[in-house]
């Protein structure tokens, strides 16, 4: 096996007769950050979704880690596992959401704790550590004790970014992390970002930040109607656009 | 003069005025007080029987058995209620439908004949037995008014009903959850059961715990009911004392004082339910610096 952390192969989903992904395939190696941009409405963020098997695909396959994502393939078809399993394999994936979805009836501790105890089954006093260990890493050890509710935006997405992290992923996946944020706090999300991609972690990030995807993205992939339009490094991709699609967006971005 | 008086910036600004409130909240009064009078000054109202049974130990003991009743039945009807639910938002029809059949029959008929079809269980099945169908294997078997007797029919019978009922409270709580809470626990690896107990669920608590109590109250009320099937709770104790003293208003009355009481004491426990699952939600609960102070600023 080589390293590939994430194998995508001509990816197909369809709701109804409306094809949302046209066949998507690229790879992500381990410790690299993969920056995916392009219109609202263009499959993105649904493809993230199909990542993790929070969407279920129609044609295609996805490999996390070396392991068939969500199916198990019988002869030519693909066979949907059962939920227990996929809850398995998401154990591996971690998530960020635009809209955070931290627990409200949890503090921001137990927002963290709460599946290492129980889904892992880590002992409360563990769990505890390394919850406390995982809001210090993003700046928000003496919010420890606060409802959501009582936190700002960024304070609360970077709680959700600590949140997946004490599952211990292989693998963090970003839905327009910063889009739901005031200016003024996205700063803060995308200093914690960095400072994973630092540390070696595999992201793949949905963003609108060209800044960030210039700074940290290994690979860039821009999608357009459900297919890439180009792929290649931050400077390839954003600086010297090949595509006259690519261009037209980039043009309105930036 | 008066112009001067009006540039001032030492003016005092006054709340809207309300006079017409202490109009109404006169009138009321004056109705109220004149209805009790009504009543207190009524000569076919004997006092001295209301005041004699008011502690009598056959009222008082039909108010616990009121009481115990009704929290029996609502424990078994909101665990059902919860099953229901669950069923009815299930991806599988055939849970779909069982759970929708069970709620649109024990809602399409009347409680009242619920309560007497349970107590006449006996009439049409004499006799029950557990065992095997279409062999002679029997596990057990017994005669059905020694199994069932019309306390155990009056439990079972409000307590399917009100399942029916408050199925839908539940369903209504779960679906007010946000779907993005859903995806989170998925997206942590969390099993279905487990997201619907410690995520779902306490979140849909807020939604359903005042409705809840209200169904609560009817259910304390609604046993009552159980007198037609000789159930010895606070209603059949407080008419089978005036069958024999005639005295019928006065036992009402003393009967009516009692669930008055009930009803107004289980208000508390729902409040503090009400703030328990209100945590975190609350802007006025803010402890340091809440959304409260955020949105002052802007």
């Amino acid at each position: 096996m080589s390293n590939l952390m994430v194998e995508a192969r001509s990816v197909r989903k369809h709701y109804g007769s409306n094809e949302v992904l046209k066949g998507i395939s690229l790879t992500v190696e381990q410790g690299e950050v993969l920056c995916i941009i392009g219109p609202s409405g263009s499959g993105k963020s649904t493809f993230l979704r199909c990542l993790n098997h929070l969407e279920s695909i129609n044609g295609g396959r996805i490999s996390v880690n070396g392991e068939l994502m969500g199916y198990r393939q019988s002869g030519t078809v693909l066979l949907e596992m059962k939920p227990s399993e996929i809850a398995r394999q998401r154990q591996a994936i971690g998530m960020v959401f635009q809209r955070f979805n931290l627990f409200p009836h949890m503090t921001a501790l137990q927002n963290v704790i709460e599946a290492p105890i129980g889904v892992s089954g880590v002992s409360a006093v563990e769990a505890k550590k390394l919850g406390t260990e995982l809001l210090t890493q993003v700046g928000l050890a003496e919010k420890a004790d606060h409802y959501p509710s009582q936190l700002s935006g960024g304070q609360q997405q970077r709680v959700a970014i600590a949140r997946a992290l004490a599952m211990k992923p292989k693998l963090m996946l970003f839905d327009e992390p910063t889009s739901a944020l005031d200016p003024e706090l996205v700063g803060d999300v995308l200093d914690v970002m960095k400072g994973l991609a630092k540390a070696g972690m595999t992201m793949i990030v949905v963003t609108h930040e060209m800044g960030f995807a210039r700074e940290v993205a290994d690979k860039v992939v821009f999608i357009d109607k459900g297919q890439i339009v180009e792929m290649g490094t931050p400077k390839e991709v954003l600086d010297h656009p090949q595509e006259a699609r690519t261009k037209a967006f980039l043009n309105k971005v930036l | 003069m008066a112009q001067e008086e009006f540039n001032s910036d030492d003016v005092v600004a006054v709340p809207l005025r309300h006079p017409w409130r202490w109009v109404f909240g006169g009138i009321a009064s004056a109705l109220l007080l004149g209805f009790i009078w009504a009543i207190y000054s009524a000569p076919a109202i004997d006092h001295s029987v209301i005041t004699q049974f008011m502690l009598d130990p056959r009222i008082l003991e039909g108010m616990s058995v009121t009481l115990w009743v009704t929290v029996v039945c609502m424990f078994i009807a909101t665990v059902l209620a919860t099953i229901l639910a669950i069923m009815k938002l299930s991806e599988n029809p055939l849970q779909r439908l069982l759970a929708t059949g069970f709620i649109e029959f024990f809602r399409g008929t009347p409680l009242l004949l619920q309560i007497v079809f349970w107590g006449y269980l006996g009439i049409i099945f004499p006799n029950l037995f557990v065992g095997i169908p279409f062999t002679d294997i029997i596990f057990f078997s017994g005669q059905t008014s020694q199994l069932i007797p019309a306390i155990l029919a009056g439990i079972i019978a409000l307590s399917l009903n009100e399942a029916a009922y408050s199925a839908e409270i539940v369903r209504a709580g779960i679906l007010a959850v946000d779907s993005g809470q859903v995806e989170a626990a998925k997206s942590l690896g969390m099993s279905g059961g487990y997201t619907m107990r410690r995520i779902v669920l306490p979140q849909a608590m807020r939604v359903i715990i005042p409705p809840l109590g209200n169904e609560f109250i009817g259910m304390l009320k609604n046993t009552s009911l159980l007198q037609v099937i000789a159930v010895a709770e606070l209603y059949t104790q407080a008419s089978t004392i005036s069958s024999a003293n005639l005295a019928q208003i006065e036992l009402l009355i003393v009967s009516g004082f009692w669930y008055l009481v009930m009803t107004t004491v289980l208000g508390f426990p729902q409040r503090a339910l009400e703030r328990k699952y209100g945590r975190g939600f609350s802007v006025v609960g803010a402890r340091t610096e809440g959304r409260a102070f955020k949105v002052g600023k802007r």
